[in-house]
């Protein structure tokens, strides 16, 4: 495709110069939402894993001149109860310092609040193959213990999950839409291109030539802008995201798994100049096919 | 080069009428045949059709009534993606060359070789082999816009005989050249006419046609005169 020999001037044509520049800054927007896709899905699946399979326990903290031992005491009936759950394989309370810690990334200084009268959580750990009725649980625990509330997660990981799914998809779309927008910009310069090349198209028709003579030389053309074009935005996009990379680690949020690129990843963004050219490549081929479908 | 018969009909037009657009018709009610491995001069004046017939029977357009049938094959019922497998078997020589002014001469006629596929050695024996046959054999790299009218027409008929088509249509072919070399060139067409090539050409020069005894195909107002 590169270095094929082309019977029409196309090298000189003003009017396709500024293809690559376009190319390049579409891979490197394409770069970016394709890391965003990836990152996302990686961030989805974390989550996913680090919250199935636990539960967590809520005991309430009881007022009064007892109240802390009648709090350990529902603490340990609902580290008894759950035990006893099947399917569980682990429940053990958290003390104070652990609950604190946890606060820790959305508060700061847990100095202020370790004097308040903190709900005591319970960390439980579910057989991932075991189906567990966690209804059932949920209306033994309120029942025995009280003052005691199962979360199992699910509530507020599905929200976060829709809502980074919406946000892939998002993204999905954004990729769809340079590679849009780049399809037209390749129509655009072909059919210039077979204007200015009226002649000499008509006279390579005339003496025979196949469309896809005459299409070829378009598409080669094509894909050779196309392609370095896309080299150019993989090499604005590689050191953009490695700065996002890198602002995204020194982030001290806590309650945030960290964001990274998986290999597919790579794979994918270091395919986009090729995928870029290819699109420019088959666009470029249709479109003159499309024009010389007129010719008698 | 396809052997055929001589006598068979290589261009058959029945009843052709050509229109551009909403215009008036051009070409009015063409019927005539010409036999394989004849040789006939398209005469007639300016603007009276000469080189709509010729579009015609080069398959640059197809007609808006009427039969043309060319190697056999009826045009209008020849499916698009078999029309450039018939061209390559018509020769032609354009009245403003069309040369591409961006390739040298030896690429200008070897298009119709690399079109077809032609080995790259094959080319490059052949094309300076017909190039110095119609003396420009030192002109080989020249672009078209080095060249003098004559030099190009000659490129362009060299472009139009290297595939040793079939049917050779020229449109004044010797129009911009002197004397000499006008005979030069209607030797190279009989030489093509004799190993059965057909050929037409489309002349004012009345002094030309008076000198070789082929038939006319005598073109007015859009109609066919005569052939005589």
């Amino acid at each position: 495709m590169l270095g094929r020999h082309s019977d029409l001037p196309l090298k000189g044509d003003a009017t396709s110069r500024f293809l690559p520049w376009l190319v390049a800054l579409m891979t490197f927007l394409a770069a970016v939402a394709v890391a965003g896709v990836f990152a996302l899905g990686g961030l989805i699946a974390r989550w996913d894993h680090d919250v199935s399979g636990t539960l967590t326990v809520q005991v309430e903290p009881v007022a009064g001149e007892n109240g802390d031992a009648l709090t350990e005491e529902r603490v340990r009936d609902a580290v008894d109860l759950m035990r006893r759950v099947p399917g569980v394989t682990a429940a053990h309370a958290l003390d104070k310092t652990q609950t604190l810690a946890l606060l820790e990334p959305w508060l700061g200084s847990t100095e202020v609040v370790r004097d308040l009268p903190l709900p005591r959580l319970i960390d439980v750990t579910v057989d991932p193959n075991r189906v567990v009725d966690l209804a059932e649980v949920s209306d033994v625990l309120a029942r025995k213990v009280p003052g005691a509330s199962l979360d199992d997660h699910r509530v507020w990981l599905s929200r976060l999950i829709n809502l980074s799914r919406t946000i892939e998809w998002l993204a999905i779309g954004i990729v769809a839409l340079i590679g849009t927008v780049t399809s037209a910009t390749v129509v655009y310069a072909t059919r210039t291109g077979l204007a200015v090349h009226h002649g000499l198209i008509e006279v390579l028709h005339l003496i025979g030539a196949q469309d896809d003579y005459i299409a070829r030389q378009f598409a080669d053309r094509a894909f050779a802008l196309a392609f370095a074009g896309g080299l150019l935005g993989l090499g604005m996009a590689v050191p953009a995201l490695t700065a996002i990379g890198w602002a995204a680690h020194r982030l001290e949020g806590g309650f945030l798994p960290q964001l990274s690129l998986p290999l597919t990843g790579f794979v994918a963004i270091g395919l986009l100049p090729l995928g870029a050219a290819v699109l420019a490549m088959v666009t470029a081929r249709l479109t003159v096919h499309a024009a010389l479908a007129r010719l008698p | 080069m396809r052997h055929r018969a001589r006598g068979e009909h290589i261009i058959r037009f029945d009843s052709v009428g050509l229109r551009y657009g909403l215009g008036p018709e051009v070409l009015q009610d063409i019927t005539f045949k010409l036999p394989a491995g004849s040789f006939h001069f398209l005469t007639g004046a300016s603007g009276a059709g000469k080189s709509s017939l010729l579009r015609l029977m080069y398959l640059g357009l197809r007609p808006t009534r009427g039969r043309v049938v060319m190697f056999d094959k009826d045009i209008a019922q020849t499916r698009r993606y078999e029309l450039p497998a018939l061209r390559r078997r018509i020769g032609v020589v354009f009245q403003d060359f069309r040369l591409l002014d961006h390739l040298s001469a030896l690429d200008n006629v070897a298009l119709p070789l690399r079109v077809r596929g032609v080995k790259e050695s094959e080319v490059q024996k052949h094309v300076p082999e017909l190039l110095s046959w119609v003396g420009l054999a030192d002109h080989l790299k020249a672009k078209p816009s080095t060249l003098s009218g004559g030099q190009k027409q000659r490129v362009a008929i060299a472009r139009a005989v290297i595939g040793r088509p079939d049917l050779l249509v020229a449109d004044e072919p010797t129009g911009n050249v002197d004397d000499h070399i006008a005979m030069r060139l209607m030797y190279l067409f009989e030489e093509l006419n004799k190993l059965g090539t057909t050929i037409v050409i489309a002349t004012h020069n009345q002094a030309l046609v008076g000198r070789f005894d082929h038939p006319r195909l005598h073109i007015e107002h859009g109609m066919v005169a005569k052939v005589e």
